[in-house]
């Protein structure tokens, strides 16, 4: 477990809440005061995206953000520069994972990449393109930070499994079909998923995509340990003060 | 991999075998994608190998391009071509002739039969030239499946008439308003909407690339292009020409030509053979030439040379052809290329041009464009293997669709 591991997020008796933020949306001095912002209004663990040109898994709002930042140049080394700059300058910061494809990890380097995050303090990687059975490079590059793999409603119980005891910090359990992006109400089906993956781990299980208001984080808070809101986060950035509104009500509605 | 089983590999024939348990070719291919779409891509790959071993699928898929798509297509001899580009003889094998106009249907009416075995009432599709977005429209309607494609909003533009004829057989066709608009984001949006749906949904992949097992299907499927070839060899006393030659975008007509003459040729008696991949405006320019011009990445699923910037993004890509326009490669001609088994050349859109006109006018075949970058490579052949040589060439598709195209570049008299 690293010393800046993830699970530290879900130490408290209530259900963790995970913020989403895309490096260098609407520029990077602003995306940094949101991701200040967001810990500030009580986040308990800081998901900071990358951005890149082939964003397979995520909708429209993260995409666009996405976009925006990768016209001016943001890539990977920004967003671990900009975790350290966090990291640095917060007394008591929350655990920060970097959700990034997996081309911009190849292209610096795997052991590159780690050594970078683990100088910066970053906790581990959450990385969508990359199925817990690929990971053997990374897995072994990455000593000292966890990685996250993602479970999903499809997934055969045999690859649970795997994902239940490759994982480490949290498993990230994908609520829906789909990719990101704000839904309407609580998946059908979402608490027998959560047990699903509960039953394939010992590590807290934190569910994502679609959760985009208090209420939603308050359903799904009930059922999981810990709640992954982006998109609606995302859609705020170019306003730190609006971040911050918008994450205190989510983590008032999580107790 | 050891290095054993790469030299083994290296001399072709028997000791070619890719891919490995693990979809890896060498160390390209794999499974890059999110984990949605895991266990569909398992369970492809389980329905896949069964439908190998069942008589009863490998009778209909052959039934099917007999009697459907008008297989086998033929061997023909281009004499006024060799003439005129200063071979001995030049064999086309007529995919142009093919139901649809190219090749792609080889593929689709197989991938749609696995849809069905499945129980899958819906196909989706990328497309880029619009050739595979009508291939999988058509074998959709004949197969009685619903089908959507997904298609980049500037290729649209390019290529309305393929965009009209899906429609006419029942497709949806869904325009794709992200980056360049054309084949590559059309792939990503496939793949993302395929996240969604992928309870009811099979995904008819167009070429030999995307996630593991795609790039074999794809080449399962179209290798009947290289059986047939090795069986008209004999029929028309070619024995071994001295070159073989394709376009290679994603790769999925040259794999289906060069991976039967591989495996069942050993060194030694194997022709040359040569993919022509895009150099669209030449190499220092904008252009789609992934192995001449890229570097080892991951992108819509699987690890390839790939077209990128410094940061790992995928670079556009660019080819007056929307088939050959793709900032990657099928892994398996990635591997090739690295064991020396198949050369691969550049070819700008300016001499696929001239040698459209040439095919148009010496032949009386309008071909593809993809296809007219295969027929460029003709000249450069007969400098190298001289005036008695050989060639034959796999002649992807027709060149309908490509006539706004040329006129614009100002042919046939505008």
């Amino acid at each position: 477990m690293a010393a800046e591991g993830l699970q530290r997020a879900f130490r408290h008796d209530r259900p963790a809440l995970v913020t989403y933020l895309m490096t260098g949306y609407p520029d990077r001095e602003t995306s940094l005061a949101s991701v200040r912002a967001a810990a500030r209004a009580g986040a308990d663990l800081i998901e900071l995206g990358v951005p890149y040109g082939d964003p397979l898994a995520d909708g429209k709002t993260i995409r666009g953000a996405g976009w925006h930042a990768l016209f001016r140049g943001v890539g990977l080394a920004d967003a671990l520069e900009l975790a350290r700059d966090f990291i640095a300058a917060e007394d008591d910061s929350p655990p920060v994972a970097l959700m990034t494809y997996y081309n911009p990890m190849l292209r610096m380097g795997l052991d590159r990449v780690a050594e970078v995050a683990r100088e910066a303090g970053v906790g581990g990687f959450i990385v969508p393109d990359l199925p817990v059975d690929a990971a053997d490079e990374w897995l072994a590059a990455s000593e000292g930070l966890d990685t996250v793999f993602l479970a999903a409603p499809t997934s055969t119980p045999e690859r649970l499994r795997m994902v239940g005891e490759r994982s480490s910090g949290f498993v990230y359990c994908v609520s829906a079909l789909g990719v990101t992006g704000v839904r309407d109400g609580i998946a059908p089906g979402l608490t027998a998923l959560v047990e699903r993956v509960r039953a394939a781990t010992e590590l807290p299980v934190a569910v994502g995509f679609g959760i985009g208001t208090p209420e939603a984080a308050a359903l799904v808070g009930s059922v999981a340990d810990g709640v992954i809101v982006g998109s609606a986060i995302v859609a705020r950035q170019d306003d730190p003060d609006d971040v911050e509104r918008f994450v205190a009500s989510l983590r008032g509605a999580l107790g | 991999m050891s290095d054993r089983t790469r030299e083994d590999a290296a001399l072709g024939g028997a000791g070619y075998r890719t891919p490995d348990a693990r979809g890896y070719y060498g160390p390209y291919g794999g499974r890059f994608v999110p984990e949605t779409v895991m266990p569909a891509l398992e369970e492809l790959e389980r329905v896949f190998d069964d439908a190998l071993t069942d008589d009863a699928f490998l009778e209909q898929f052959g039934s099917l391009l007999a009697d459907y798509v008008g297989r086998p297509t033929p061997l023909y001899r281009a004499r006024r071509l060799a003439e005129a580009v200063g071979l001995g003889a030049v064999w086309l094998k007529r995919e142009d002739l093919a139901h649809t106009g190219a090749h792609k249907i080889n593929n689709t009416i197989g991938q749609c039969l696995l849809a069905r075995r499945m129980g899958k009432p819906r196909v989706i599709a990328e497309t880029g030239a619009g050739q595979h977005g009508v291939a999988t429209a058509t074998a959709a309607a004949l197969l009685g499946l619903e089908c959507a494609v997904f298609m980049g909003s500037e290729d649209i533009r390019r290529q309305s008439l393929n965009v009209y004829k899906s429609r006419l057989l029942g497709a949806e066709v869904v325009p794709v308003e992200e980056g360049a608009r054309t084949l590559a984001e059309a792939v990503t949006a496939t793949l993302r909407h395929w996240t969604e749906r992928v309870e009811d949904t099979f995904y008819v992949l167009g070429s030999a690339l995307g996630p593991h097992p795609y790039p074999r299907v794809v080449r399962e499927f179209q290798s009947v292009i290289g059986r047939e070839l090795l069986a008209q060899f004999d029929e028309h006393g070619i024995g071994t020409p001295d070159a073989v030659c394709a376009c290679v975008g994603g790769g999925s007509n040259a794999i289906g030509t060069f991976h039967p003459i591989v495996t069942g040729l050993g060194e030694g008696e194997r022709p040359l053979l040569v993919g022509a991949e895009a150099a669209g405006e030449g190499l220092d320019g904008r252009h789609g030439a992934s192995l001449a011009k890229g570097e080892p990445g991951v992108m819509h699923g699987f690890m390839s040379y790939l077209l990128q910037d410094e940061r790992g993004n995928p670079i556009e890509a660019h080819s007056i052809s929307a088939g050959l326009d793709y900032p990657g490669i099928g892994p398996e001609h990635a591997y090739l290329h690295d064991l020396g088994l198949v050369r691969y050349e550049p070819v700008t859109d300016e001499e696929a041009l001239v040698a459209f006109e040439l095919l148009c006018r010496g032949e009386g075949i309008i071909p593809a464009l993809e296809s007219s970058h295969a027929l460029a490579l003709l000249p450069r052949l007969a400098v190298e293997l001289g005036s008695d040589a050989v060639v034959v060439l796999t002649l992807s598709g027709r060149g309908d669709k490509d006539v706004d195209i040329v006129r614009e570049a100002g042919l046939g008299g505008g």
